[in-house]
């Protein structure tokens, strides 16, 4: 569904991606993990296009999509749920997902709306309320949510369980399970990588801009080095 | 007496606050103040002082209907505008997206020069006076008078503002503008085409000082080449004091403004009918630096 060859990212002079090979097939999650700075986010980033490429190609359903605008990858169906919520702390929970769908044609809205809503409640609850004013689960939630209005076919999500309280924690990977079984194909990024393998079919480990390993998920949890590296020995 | 200066301070603050949404819808989205916006609002002068002056040639269903024919001038007037904003922020701040603060804004003044130099060849350094058209004779009520224009034209700025209002907080794309004002690499990882919005939010902002020049020319009666410049400098005044980058904000700080400069005028002297905007920029600035409504920020105007 998703290739990335040999792709590279500079951020001026830093090369932040050294030539990245990865894949991901419809129906995965696939958990991408690694230290501070290891290139994980700049990988989401320049799927999504939110940050140009300087070398090697992104395809994507067949189709080459590296430096393309952000709104037209969306359009593809690839939506990217950033480090950080960043929720439109001004506008409403309703406001916040109309913007989610922003690219759905008019009449396939109010349905879109109210499926999301059926897979997050609570967010039907403060549907008038500001982004801003929702606890930092909520916010997730919310981010999530607005992220899957667009119905798109590959969810990425950079560091969902970033800073929530252990509940809310377990919450969030049991909502990316439910979500896998709904079809959806899932680039994880995770800091919390015992449970990013857990739930997820594949990982990689990126190092300084580069895949140092990958494998089944059970196949890395068993492995001496990720081990000792990213799952507190 | 006060109840006449206070609808005076209003028909003139209504102009201000049309222009002042323009700064703040700008600064919204680019965290740019627009010094070229004033130049705009006087291109929508000048348009309504060539409309109104094509009367006679217009067709006699026009002449027949003086609200009709001031529909069509402020249509055509504003639409014009529109297109001098898409092209100005297209040509002077696009290629600049990225660059350091201070570039943009010289290439804002240099925009404004620019505009103004080209109405004072286009058309004439000297004053032109506006053709009469909306009934000046006054009509008094309890003490206060007032003429048929001077409704007209808070009629029709509130109007305007509640148009905007409903745009930014009814529709799909005015929702869009308010999303990329907080945070643009959140709108356009949603699939909001920014450059898109921000074009749309200077035509937006062109659309109302177009009208707000018109109005300005029809209530004065006489326009200059230099007219955007002090315009612009109160309105710009005018979005600080109610908080910049807030939209109720602007309306606010636009009738207050100049509901300040009527009374000032008015009780102390007509004279100095100027200063008053800029005593209240420098308090406004020294006590309340994030304004009225606005929210108080790291980033400050």
């Amino acid at each position: 569904m998703l290739r990335l060859t040999d792709l590279e990212l500079r951020y001026g002079p830093i090369r932040a991606l050294k030539g990245v090979t990865l894949d991901v097939a419809a129906g995965e999650i696939v958990t991408l993990i690694g230290a501070n700075g290891a290139g994980k986010s700049s990988t989401l980033k320049a799927i999504s296009g939110i940050h140009g490429t300087s070398g090697g190609s992104i395809v994507f359903a067949g189709r080459r999509i590296d430096n393309l605008p952000p709104h037209e990858i969306v359009a593809l169906g690839i939506s990217h749920c950033p480090e950080g919520r960043r929720i439109f702390g001004d506008l409403s929970v309703r406001e916040n997902l109309l913007m989610g769908g922003y690219l759905l044609a008019k009449h396939e809205m109010a349905g879109r709306l109210d499926e999301v809503l059926g897979l997050f409640p609570r967010l039907g609850e403060r549907i008038h309320q500001a982004g801003g004013t929702l606890s930092g689960g909520e916010q997730q939630m919310l981010a999530i949510a607005r992220a899957l209005m667009c119905k798109p076919g590959l969810l990425m999500l950079d560091e969902p369980s970033l800073g929530l309280a252990p509940i809310m924690v377990e919450k969030i990977f049991e909502t990316i399970v439910a979500l896998k079984q709904t079809g959806l194909t899932v680039l994880l990024v995770e800091q919390n990588a015992g449970a990013a393998l857990e739930i997820s079919d594949r990982g990689y480990v990126l190092e300084i801009g580069q895949v140092t390993l990958s494998g089944t998920s059970a196949a890395l949890r068993d492995d001496q080095r990720v081990a000792q590296a990213y799952l507190g020995g | 007496m006060f109840l006449q200066h206070l609808l005076n301070g209003i028909t003139i603050g209504g102009s201000y606050a049309l222009i002042a949404l323009g700064y703040t819808l700008v600064y919204g989205v680019l965290k740019l103040i627009n010094f070229a916006h004033g130049e705009i609002y006087m291109i929508g002068a000048y348009l309504g002082f060539i409309l109104i002056s094509l009367l006679p040639a217009m067709p006699p269903f026009l002449q027949g209907s003086l609200p009709l024919f001031l529909l069509v001038v402020f249509g055509i007037a504003a639409m014009i505008c529109s297109l001098y904003g898409f092209y100005l922020e297209k040509i002077c701040y696009r290629p600049l997206r990225g660059a350091p603060k201070l570039t943009p804004l010289i290439s804002a003044l240099g925009a404004s020069i620019f505009l103004q130099n080209f109405v004072m060849i286009s058309m004439g350094a000297k004053d032109r006076i506006f053709p009469q058209t909306i009934g000046m004779r006054a009509i008094s009520l309890g003490g206060v008078s007032f003429t048929p224009l001077q409704l007209t034209i808070i009629f029709s700025s509130i109007a305007l503002m509640a148009l905007l209002y409903w745009f930014i907080n009814r529709t799909r794309l005015g929702t869009a503008i308010r999303a990329t004002s907080t945070d643009p690499f959140m709108a356009a990882l949603v699939g909001i085409n920014v450059d898109t919005v921000i074009s749309v939010t200077f035509m937006a902002g062109s659309f109302l000082a177009a009208c707000a020049g018109v109005m300005i020319g029809l209530y004065y009666g006489s326009i200059n080449f230099t007219l955007g410049y002090l315009g612009g400098i109160k309105a710009f005044t005018a979005a600080v004091l109610g908080g910049i980058g807030n939209v109720p904000g602007a309306m606010v700080g636009g009738f207050l403004l100049g509901i300040i400069e009527a009374l000032g005028a008015g009780y102390f002297s007509s004279e100095y009918k100027d200063v008053y905007a800029f005593f209240i920029l420098i308090a406004v600035l020294v006590f309340r630096p994030a304004g009225l409504l606005g929210k108080r920020s790291d980033e400050r105007a």
